[in-house]
């Protein structure tokens, strides 16, 4: 069997950018965590289906185990590592999951705190149910939910004091 | 003042690192390392006939393959049989690498190791097997029918058959006033954490060393296993457990097939190996849990009151027992939750069948016989036309009885009695949480509106705690840090936060100074693991009873620095202190240099403790008899029995009249685990266990085909619950201490998940008049018993 074709790609995770080679079939999942090293992208089902690989692309939550490698090309891609505040502290999200013990083996955890990072950019003030609603897609076999839709609450809570704050 | 952590709701430790992308879970680790795949059987019963590896060789970056002729010693041994019961007569176990048969889908045949997974997999689709078809044998009733065998040297699959009985039961039914009878299943579901199995070795070759990282619940059992298999002197083998991404049983188990062929491989190549599984590779190759079918019959009085019980059991243990009878053991003791039938008699056979093994998962058999006897309790209140909750409450052990000797052996081959528990109590709580008196008003009014709804409620008793021992190691290092660590593995459950509240309480120092390491056999090298709800009641108690030790050693060496007595000493915020004396206090870090007298002053704390520096007493020696040098001390706890939580769910549920969707409007949960540690931390195990109890009623079970394939062996097909399958859970705690150990805690790891399947039951029973006898239960299953009750 021959080699595989590498190809040379530019991803920028983080706002940092990685310049590295894969092959075709390399998965974006794969490629952050093993290329790039940040291994708070977790894959959970390797098929779309469970959420915790899920980063935002250009600023849209995605999973990131559905999509190669060279097809991110140039794409702008936010981990759970990239929703630390610029401090280095826990931002918004990671703060009130902390507070709401939402997560407890954590390894899921990564996936909803970047889809919630998204929904909330979209979503300033949920209610309850559609909180519930926006973390629909994630699945957690520890908590039961009820902590993390409490989180995201609290998280919009930060977020709006936060905006509001001179 | 140190402010009392215990029974604080801390927000926890671990959570900066896990909520930051900071976690070490398996995957995590060693970049560099070799990757592995497997090729597993298609097929559920066979012969393995040929094994044609030549394709495989050719891929490029192929580094080995092995099949079982390549394994060596004891490697090629069959895997241990974890717990044998004298009872268990035909336990078998698998080989890591199939041994010319194959007994489910899924079994490993070969190895692959590549430079990268990818690369595995490529060549593992390459190597063709050949094989000689056997029937498969697929579920209870081909097991039982006994015409095809699993193992052809096993009589009628029957791997076990245990009995246990108190009293005359059958005499008991036959002379009851009114007699029932039941036969109720539940089907199989499985632990399926996010995370699955994993394993890393390293092999040092220059220092002829092992050291292995899996994604276990029991890292000091896998490095003797592992030891033992590869005839390895134990000391030259570390285990570490990394953060897992959840266990909920299946990773007990051990040693897995892969956590001998990953160091076993990592050896011989003198490289770093890596195996992850995959999701499809854990719905078909770990282990499953629940399938068990029960006939039941049963005497009571004309008041409700149970005389006589008896069950006989069908328990489904899958291809192999590496985990002995423990689930059907535990189904058959915990089965009489808080109840005292006069004579109660269990039989069980555990059957083999050509599926994916079955072994503990959350509640670990307690589902099955909760399920069981408060369906009994229903049907009596059914007949008798009684309220549900009086008849329980009528049968109910009383807390002037604790405590209740059952007079059976339960799972950890001890006396099954319970320690302490006020279940009256209990109920009365869960009765006022969900309104239990005014629900027919409620129920009534919804049916006027077309509506269907019902109440269920379910009570339970949860051994937990379970023997033989933990330990802990806690030492005070010179700067004042005091490190903690426990043998028993964490998959989540905030073990640092729980285990640091407890020593930073008993010694006096912040939380923030205290650091907790679980699951590292470099650490400590004595502990048995982390299942049966038992890590706050073994390993909490071992690390106070530490603690306390290092305190009084503290005590002991700060009374000579500060020249008084020790029982005039205290320890707050770290420092030891004369009580009512201002001013007259010491550093703990300062205790810990003091403790260890030096030649060499290696840096400027150690100074004070050189023997120019250190007064001398020129007659004793400088470490005193019965001392040791350091600031530290090991201790274990050991109890003489298991401690028993209890708990009462209710369950309000809404049926819909056209398609039968069964949605849950209030779930309410009234929990006593003894003395509560971290009630942030027991909620949260009570919310999720209570997901998992949701998912085995409602959504999850294993859907085998005939011919032994698993249908729905993907997160797609297999369902479990989403956000939106998740009621809101209402929760109210009763504390009744435990007896039995220094902390009074009994453990709630489980506790959520058992009564599920028994309430929710109950309360479609309520909301439709059909009887439920079977769960988990879909729309469609619902659909077909009204269709059932219409055809008469």
């Amino acid at each position: 069997m021959n080699k595989e074709t590498m190809y040379d790609i530019t991803l920028t995770i983080n706002g940092v950018p990685y310049a590295i080679r894969v092959p075709g079939r390399r998965l974006l999942s794969d490629a952050i965590r093993q290329e790039a090293r940040l291994t708070g992208t977790h894959v959970g089902c390797e098929h779309g289906v469970c959420g915790a690989c899920t980063v935002l692309v250009d600023g849209q939550p995605m999973r990131s185990c559905l999509i190669f490698a060279v097809a991110a090309e140039g794409s702008d891609i936010t981990t759970v590592e990239g929703c630390l505040d610029a401090d280095g502290g826990l931002g918004p999200v990671q703060q009130a999951f902390r507070e709401h013990h939402a997560l407890q083996c954590g390894f899921c955890t990564p996936g909803f705190i970047t889809t919630i990072t998204g929904y909330l950019s979209e979503h300033a003030d949920p209610t309850e149910e559609e909180a519930r609603e926006a973390i629909g897609g994630n699945l957690c076999r520890c908590t039961g939910y009820r902590n993390i839709v409490a989180a995201v609450l609290r998280a919009a809570e930060i977020e709006r004091g936060r905006a509001d704050a001179p | 003042m140190t402010t009392k952590l215990f029974g604080e709701r801390i927000l926890r430790v671990e959570d900066p690192r896990l909520l930051s992308g900071q976690g070490r879970y398996l995957d995590d680790l060693a970049h560099d390392a070799l990757g592995v795949a497997f090729v597993r059987s298609p097929h559920a019963h066979a012969k393995v006939t040929d094994v044609d590896v030549a394709a495989a060789l050719a891929v490029d970056g192929l580094v080995a393959v092995y099949t079982y002729e390549d394994l060596s010693d004891g490697a090629a041994e069959a895997l241990p049989l974890l717990i044998p019961h004298p009872t268990l007569t035909h336990g078998r176990t698998p080989y890591a690498l199939a041994n010319g048969v194959v007994n489910h889908v899924g079994e490993a045949i070969a190895m692959v190791v590549a430079t990268d997974r990818y690369v595995a997999e490529d060549a593992a689709s390459r190597v063709v097997v050949s094989y000689d078809f056997l029937p498969p044998v697929v579920g209870i009733a081909a097991a039982r029918d006994g015409a095809d065998l699993v193992h052809e040297d096993v009589p009628g699959n029957v791997a076990a058959r245990m009995l246990q009985e108190v009293g005359d039961a059958a005499a008991t039914i036959a002379a009851a006033p009114r007699r029932g009878s039941l036969s109720l299943s539940i089907e199989r579901s499985a632990s399926m954490p996010m995370e699955g199995k994993g394993v890393v070795a390293r092999w040092d070759g220059d220092d002829e060393s092992l050291t292995v990282w899996t994604s276990t619940q029991t890292s000091t059992s896998v490095r003797q296993a592992i030891a033992a298999k590869l005839g390895l002197p134990v000391d030259r083998v570390e285990v570490i457990t990394p953060d897992v991404g959840g266990g909920f049983g299946v990773k007990i188990v051990h040693p897995w097939p892969e956590e001998i062929l990953v160091p076993w491989a990592a050896i011989r190549l003198g490289r770093a190996v890596k195996w992850v599984e995959d999701r499809r590779e854990h719905f078909i190759s770990s282990a499953h849990e629940r399938g068990q079918l029960h006939e039941v019959e049963f005497g009571y009085d004309d008041i409700g009151v149970l005389l006589g019980l008896s069950v006989r059991f069908w328990h489904d243990n899958g291809a192999y027992t590496p985990y002995g009878l423990i689930v059907p053991i535990i189904t058959s003791t915990q089965l009489l939750g808080p109840y005292k039938p006069r004579a109660y008699r269990v039989e069980f056979d555990s059957l083999y069948t050509n599926t994916v093994i079955v072994t503990p998962y959350r509640g670990a058999g307690r589902p099955q016989g909760c399920f069981v006897m408060e369906r009994v309790m229903d049907a009596i209140a059914r007949d008798l036309g009684l309220d549900r909750a009086l008849v329980r409450e009528r049968n109910f052990i009383q807390p002037a009885e604790m405590p209740y000797d059952h007079a059976l052996v339960f799972q950890d081959g001890r006396p099954l009695i319970y320690d302490s528990g006020d279940f009256p109590a209990t109920l009365a709580k869960l009765k006022a949480l969900v309104g239990w008196d005014d629900f027919a008003a409620y129920r009534d009014a919804a049916r006027a509106e077309g509506r269907r709804v019902g109440i269920g409620l379910a009570c339970y008793v949860e051994g937990t705690g379970v023997g033989p021992y933990e330990g802990g190691h806690v030492r005070v290092e010179t700067d004042g840090t005091v490190v903690v660590s426990t043998g028993l593995t964490t998959q989540g459950q905030g073990h640092q936060t729980m285990l640091g509240q407890i020593v930073a309480d008993e010694l006096g120092v912040p939380m923030e100074r205290v650091r907790v390491t679980t699951g590292d056999t470099r650490r400590f090298k004595y502990a048995v693991g982390t299942f049966a709800s038992r890590t706050a009641v073994m390993s909490g108690n071992a690390v106070a009873l530490t603690a306390r030790a290092v305190r009084a050693k503290a005590l002991r060496i700060a009374a000579n620095a500060l020249e008084a007595s020790p029982d005039d000493l205290e320890i707050v915020d770290g420092q030891v202190r004369v009580k009512g004396s201002p001013g007259a206090e010491i550093d703990l870090g300062a205790v810990a240099v003091l403790s260890n007298p030096l030649r060499y002053a290696f840096d400027e704390a150690a100074v004070r403790a050189t023997q120019f520096v250190i007064p001398a007493d020129p007659t004793s020696p400088p470490v005193a008899s019965g001392e040791a040098p350091g600031l530290e001390s090991v201790d274990y706890y050991s109890p003489v029995r298991s401690t028993f939580a209890n708990g009462m769910h209710a369950v309000v549920v809404e049926t819909d009249p056209e398609t039968a969707e069964i949605k849950i409007l209030r779930y309410c949960v009234v929990h006593d685990c003894g003395t509560i540690i971290n009630p942030m931390i027991v909620e949260g195990q009570v919310h999720g266990g209570v997901a998992q109890g949701v998912g085995g009623a409602l959504y999850e079970r294993m859907e085998y085909d005939s011919s032994g394939q698993l249908l729905n062996a993907s997160y797609m097909d297999f369902l479990m619950p989403y956000a939106s399958e998740v009621p809101h859970i209402e929760i109210d705690h009763l504390e009744t201490p435990s007896p039995l150990n220094p902390l009074g805690v009994k453990g709630a790891g489980e506790a959520g998940v058992i009564p599920g399947s028994a309430v929710i039951a109950s309360a479609i029973e309520d909301a439709e008049g059909i009887v439920i006898n079977a769960m988990p239960i879909s729309p469609s299953d619902l659909f077909g018993l009204r269709q059932a009750r219409e055809d008469g």
